[in-house]
């Protein structure tokens, strides 16, 4: 269910991105910012509280837990001159 | 001459970072490529954003919203805010897990072990390194041409710094960088260069708007008032499906091997935590400015000869000579940010999916593939600088092949995909979606270069594109061509196509098609041309998304028809303990060389 409700919140947010109904509008917002530009930079916090919610809930946890391989070992620079 | 010094100050220091960071390195090329893996999360955020931005986020960005108004910032960077911190999250962290767990460095040595294979894998790095040699030369080329605008005093045309010095300013100190520094030395300059170009369009709103009587307000207030500019805070010229379409090029980000090389660097997997989310907010901060500034140019400055210098005459204009240096110094930043990346990342590949994996690394050892990275560092600098000097009047063609690159690596991402989220792909379903990436890609090219522009659009007119394409496709229009802002030399972008459209005809379909199902009233038009050349799917889909769609097709369709890997491999990629101790396995082993 918490997988089904994060994808719904993803394409939503995707669909957003789609605002055909400010295609034609001039209007200016605070009296400087025109409206479509003002909608996405909106948009863009938007996508960051997105973020947010996808690393609060399906932060894949488990990649945490990784054991790293060996690397190959090398000299620190300095030691070689 | 003030700017000149402050760049030639920033360049020491970008430099002097690259010596300090060599005294801090090892002999071994998971030191030299990946930092030990050592990058901590607010370093990696910079770093990653560094290596994804480029000049176009500040030059091109304001060209672009002086041509085509504000849809420019809808049309690619809240996309981007949206697509790639969700493609780091699911596929970056991905990638950060397997290259900590195996060994991988590069995205070739992945897709060779999970899919048993070496001469596809050898396809997929031919591919990918094409696409990102054209990158690499127009980063040189751009940081020439920025250079010597901005060391060009007012009212001259003797630049203090011509074109080649330049160009050879950026490739020897990006050089020096990437050599001495490898990845630690440029991510340590990346810290330097991110904030100085995320501090740049705050510095430059709050400075030019401070020099403008009555402010950004009625400037704005004037071009909305007016019919003639009012479009440009409007999206009216820009087709919905290109709009659309455009929102499958920042697939492409996590595919650039620089990208995908940088997630293999983080130190704990929590840095791509704050990254993903902080991402839209630094492109808000960079372009928002950008787009703003550019639009304002069109009021402040009327017509100028080269859109994507705008932002330049606009500091030229209002700011003071220091901070015009201080802020060149920033979009410089954004050009050598990336190139020093794409440099360190042809380095990688070349040394671990060609040196390393035919044998080089067995008969010269560890070291000996740290010194063939390095010289190879150098070769491809210089042979990057001398393509940028002797083809500088083809500039066109890297922009376009960079527009191509872009589309190729957003439709190499269904591989990745498969790779990491599908047991049942297989090599072939691999080769099959490179393939046909490579095809279209030079199919598209092909069709892009056939000399069969319509008679408008072949005239060499001093009227903008996209108000020809305007006049074409708004048969209601009653504004007179002349009152129109006139651009009298629209230069090309330096990213994805942002030429929007194609000519209608009165049934609205599109002029100037290139194949089509059917005949007359009920034909389909599959394939058409827009007025610069660009080839466009359907009613004004960019190729991109053919590209994408097919390419998932190809993989799909291969995969199933063919034998999966091995129980083996997909227990070691797949099973519940993969991120678990797991004993190394020989294929593991190989990849750790």
């Amino acid at each position: 269910m918490k997988k089904l409700l994060l994808f719904l919140m993803v394409v939503a947010v995707y669909v957003l991105h789609q605002d055909y109904w400010n295609w034609k509008n001039a209007e200016l917002v605070f009296g400087f910012l025109p409206t479509g530009l003002a909608y996405h930079a909106g948009y863009s916090v938007l996508a960051s509280i997105m973020m947010a919610v996808l690393v609060k809930f399906a932060w894949p946890k488990h990649l945490e837990d990784v054991e790293p391989h060996e690397p190959v070992q090398g000299k620190p620079e300095e030691e070689r001159h | 001459m003030i700017p000149v010094i402050v760049i030639g100050a920033y360049l020491l220091v970008i430099a002097g970072i690259g010596f300090f960071a060599f005294k801090r390195g090892k002999s071994n090329t998971e030191d030299f490529f990946l930092a030990s893996r050592s990058i901590g999360p607010m370093v990696f955020f910079l770093s990653i954003f560094a290596t994804n931005m480029t000049a176009f986020a500040i030059l091109g960005s304001s060209g672009q919203a002086y041509r085509q108004g504000i849809g420019i910032y809808g049309l690619m960077a809240s996309s981007s805010g949206f697509v790639i911190p969700l493609t780091i999250f699911f596929i970056g962290t991905r990638l950060w897990a397997l290259g900590k767990r195996f060994g991988h460095q590069t995205q070739v040595q992945f897709f060779r072990d999970r899919w048993e294979c070496d001469g596809i894998g050898t396809v997929i790095f031919a591919l990918s390194a094409a696409m990102l040699i054209p990158y690499m030369i127009i980063s040189i080329m751009g940081g020439g041409t920025v250079l010597q605008d901005i060391s060009t005093p007012k009212g001259s045309h003797d630049a203090l710094i011509p074109y080649w010095l330049g160009c050879a300013t950026v490739a020897v100190v990006v050089t020096i960088n990437v050599f001495f520094g490898g990845m630690r030395g440029t991510v340590w300059v990346n810290i330097f260069q991110t904030i100085l170009f995320l501090c740049f369009g705050f510095v430059a709103v709050t400075v030019i708007s401070h020099a403008l009587p009555g402010g950004f307000g009625e400037y704005m207030g004037k071009l909305a008032s007016d019919p003639k500019t009012s479009s440009l805070l409007t999206r009216e010229k820009m087709l919905p499906q290109f709009f659309w379409s455009y929102t499958l090029i920042p697939l492409s980000s996590i595919m650039f091997p620089h990208m995908a090389i940088m997630c293999f660097s983080a130190r704990k997997v929590t840095a791509f935590k704050r990254t993903v989310i902080i991402y839209p907010i630094a492109i808000l901060l960079i372009w928002l400015p950008c787009i703003l500034l550019g639009v304002l140019g069109v009021a402040t400055l009327g017509k100028i000869q080269d859109p994507d210098g705008v932002l330049l005459r606009m500091l030229a204009e209002y700011a003071p000579v220091w901070l015009a240096g201080l802020l060149g110094a920033g979009i410089i930043s954004a050009v050598m940010g990336s190139d020093a990346h794409q440099v360190l990342a042809m380095s990688t590949m070349f040394t671990k999916d060609i040196f390393t994996h035919y044998g080089g690394r067995e008969k010269y050892g560890e070291k000996g593939a740290v010194y063939f990275a390095r010289a190879f560092i150098v070769v491809v600098t210089i042979l990057a600088y001398a393509i940028a000097l002797y083809l500088k009047e083809k500039q066109g063609i890297f922009e376009i092949a960079i527009r191509f690159a872009f589309s190729g690596f957003a439709a190499m991402a269904p591989v990745m995909i498969a790779a990491l989220f599908w047991k049942r792909s297989t090599k072939w379903g691999a080769l099959a979606s490179t393939l046909f990436v490579a095809a279209t890609l030079i199919g598209f090219a092909l069709l892009q270069g056939t000399p069969t522009p319509p008679p408008a659009a072949a005239k060499p007119a001093p009227v903008q594109i996209q108000e020809k394409v305007a006049e074409i496709a708004k048969p209601d229009s009653t504004e007179p061509k002349d009152k129109r802002v006139e651009v009298a030399k629209p230069a090309p972008a330096v990213v994805a196509d942002v030429k929007p459209a194609v000519p209608l005809d009165a049934n609205g379909k599109p002029k100037n098609i290139i194949w089509q199902i059917g005949e007359g009233k009920g034909a389909i038009p599959i394939l058409s041309r827009a007025p610069n050349g660009d080839v466009r799917f359907l009613s004004g889909y960019m190729t991109v998304v053919p590209m994408v769609f097919g390419s998932a097709i190809c993989m799909i369709l291969f995969s199933l028809l063919t034998r999966p890997p091995s129980k083996q491999t997909i227990d070691k990629y797949f099973s519940k303990t993969q991120t678990g101790a797991a004993p190394p396995t020989p294929a593991s082993l190989t990849n750790k060389a």
